[in-house]
């Protein structure tokens, strides 16, 4: 294992994909000779050049739409959105194209494409570069989803996505680009599966449900309720969907207490599935209602003390924790 | 692979013929309630879609909206297939998933059958790149309506295209109304073609109730997209005779209107034109005529016998498990 960011992870995942499989190509807004608008891509055009590193015009429907057409003879594009608040302008590509064509054509074209980059709330850019997209595109059968948070995850989730025959979101975060952590050396395969978990952190008092940026709020928050002795066991979703209901079950049945704590809005979260799927499946195991943090229910501000307030954060995450506990 | 020069005219009349017969029958089932949703007929247009196929390869790639059902058939889908996806039976050329919007074939390269106005311009593109990624010299076909033109994703398309130098035509059938507005009220432009230009594609406005003049421009076309890959468009003047749909009266045009094209027929026309060459007699247009309204009433009952898909088999189709080559 060696510590680097999750940019490189995701670079090298690039590469190792580009590298294997001669159909898949990478095509999106600065990708090629700017080295990626976040420098995801940074040398992939010099070392497989503009063939298979596309530069586009800014046309988000138009080349998410290119890439739902190249898949359906074979090709397996990686469409990069410069961050998910573009694919809105793409949302017809993504949501009635990508994944209604295996269904509409009676299983005879599955569409083998990844959709990928930042997601999220950033920093101070307002409303339309805010969007946290995952419970949108959760609604949408046909489509898979992953939220990795640290570079060991970005580059195993993916890669695996590249390999599915299925249109897949990687939804990055422009906040973790530069983090680090451990992964294996790039001679060592690194896939993780979709569907996954992850116990990023074992505890058992209360099981904290997070992915993407709220990974490490959840296990800065960990550290904090340690010195107040509650023991809290942290849950990565990693994938949205399809959803690991048993990583989840296994640890409520272990700490019966829940948080879940969200990076997108209350209204349709991700949160309300997961909430919904806990009482369904195994009511009886709850010691007490589960909570949800999430976004306040606005549009991004651009106002700084605003925007913390509107985002999840430390103190809302201990207050939701001690109430689930009753402490 | 056959060449213009191969495919016989009077079989071509033969497919505009069965066209013909298969829609009148699909309006048919669609009154007597055997057919759902929305169902949008291609009568009076024939001439487009089989004077575009009388100039392409069996491999190159065809796309079109949501007015499929022609395409599909003149792409080989058995006249079984097509109906028995009306019906939405297992035995449809989408296995009854579909429906009339949304036929496929995969074998024989059709590509859909797509109901978002414009929203398939970007796939065909996508088509397109993967021709010329792969260094083939196939050629994409990709049908649309007057009523797409105004839409974003066209646009952007168009600009990709012409971007990446991609091997397509794109083809809007411009039968003069989108749904029941007229392109006078949809579009700023005098002529459809104009567009192209806009993109620096080059552009032509061919007579779509004339089949040799879209067969021989289509095959001038792509004759020179092979040579060295490049997108262009051609505007085809048509009519469709029927509504938008079949819950569509068409009361925002004449009587007098549809007249005066239903003289300009298609099909008519090109059989006078053979049939003044000496290379059909009238006999032998019965006898077409006769053999594509059997095989159209045959494809209602094989549709009717067919099976629906089973219940079971509802979450089947949303998530591919193996790769399709």
């Amino acid at each position: 294992m060696r510590e680097i960011t999750y940019r490189q992870a995701l670079n090298e995942a690039l590469a190792e994909e580009l590298e294997r499989d001669p159909n898949v190509f990478l095509m999106g807004e600065e990708v090629a000779e700017y080295n990626g608008a976040y420098k995801v891509s940074q040398g992939l055009l010099e070392r497989f050049g503009p063939r298979r590193i596309i530069d586009t015009p800014i046309s988000e429907n138009g080349f998410a739409g290119l890439g739902v057409g190249a898949a359906m003879v074979g090709l397996r594009p990686i469409i990069e959105f410069m961050t998910f608040s573009f694919s809105l302008v793409a949302f017809d590509q993504v949501v009635n194209n990508a994944p209604n064509m295996f269904t509409m054509s009676g299983g005879q074209f599955n569409i083998p494409i990844t959709f990928r980059g930042p997601n999220g709330p950033a920093h101070q850019l307002g409303a339309t570069h805010s969007h946290a997209t995952e419970p949108l595109y959760a609604n949408a059968p046909g489509l898979k989803i992953c939220t990795p948070a640290t570079p060991r995850d970005a580059k195993g989730l993916l890669k695996t996505a590249v390999r599915d025959n299925n249109p897949v979101l990687v939804l990055e975060a422009e906040l973790l680009y530069s983090s680090k952590g451990m992964v294996e050396p790039p001679d060592e395969e690194l896939l993780i599966p979709l569907g996954q978990a992850e116990v990023k952190r074992e505890g058992s008092d209360v099981s904290i449900i997070c992915y993407a940026q709220t990974v490490r709020l959840a296990l800065a928050t960990a550290a904090q309720l340690e010195e107040e002795d509650i023991s809290a066991e942290i849950v990565d979703l990693r994938s949205i969907k399809p959803l690991d209901e048993k990583a989840i079950f296994d640890s409520v049945a272990k700490t019966h207490r829940v948080v879940i704590v969200e990076q997108d809005r209350p209204f349709c979260g991700v949160g309300a599935e997961v909430c919904y799927r806990i009482q369904r499946n195994i009511f009886d195991e709850l010691d007490a209602p589960i909570l949800r943090v999430s976004q306040e229910d606005v549009p991004m501000p651009y106002n700084e003390r605003l925007e913390k307030a509107v985002l999840p954060n430390v103190d809302r995450l201990i207050a939701a924790v001690k109430k689930v506990c009753y402490a | 692979m056959q060449s213009v020069e191969q495919r016989d005219e009077v079989e071509m009349l033969s497919l505009m013929l069965l066209i013909r017969r298969f829609e009148e029958r699909a309006s048919q089932q669609y009154q007597a309630q055997k057919i759902g949703g929305f169902c949008h007929l291609y009568i009076g247009q024939e001439a487009v879609v089989a004077g575009a196929i009388a100039a392409v390869r069996d491999d190159d790639y065809v796309i079109t909206a949501y007015r499929d059902h022609a395409h599909a058939l003149a792409r080989g889908t058995s006249a079984d297939a097509c109906m028995a996806e009306l019906f939405g039976k297992e035995t449809g050329c989408s296995r009854g998933l579909g429906g009339s919007m949304h036929f496929f074939n995969r074998q024989n390269h059709m590509y859909g059958g797509h109901a978002i106005v414009g929203a398939h311009v970007p796939l065909a593109v996508g088509l397109a790149f993967a021709i010329k990624y792969r260094g083939e010299d196939r050629v994409t076909l990709c049908f649309f309506g007057d009523g797409a033109i105004n839409q974003g994703s066209f646009h952007e398309a168009l600009n990709l295209a012409a971007l990446f130098k991609l091997p397509i035509v794109f083809i809007c059938e411009n039968n003069l109304f989108a749904m029941g507005t007229s392109v006078k009220r949809s579009t700023s432009l005098k002529q459809i073609v104009d567009r192209a230009e806009g993109y620096d594609i080059p552009g032509e406005i061919v007579d779509g109730m004339n089949f040799r003049e879209v067969r021989d421009k289509i095959d001038e076309i792509v004759n020179s997209i092979r040579k060295e890959a490049h997108p262009a468009f051609v505007e085809i003047r048509t009519y469709r005779y029927r509504g938008h749909s079949m819950s569509d009266p068409a009361s925002y045009r004449t009587k007098q209107e549809l007249e005066k094209y239903r003289l300009d027929d298609p099909i008519t026309r090109l059989r006078a034109q053979l049939t003044r060459e000496g290379k059909l007699t009238n006999e032998q247009f019965d006898q077409i005529d006769k053999h594509a309204k059997e095989t159209v009433l045959a494809s209602v009952k094989f549709a009717e016998k067919s099976a629906q898909l089973p219940l079971d088999k509802l979450y089947d189709y949303t998530y591919a498990n193996g790769a399709k080559p």
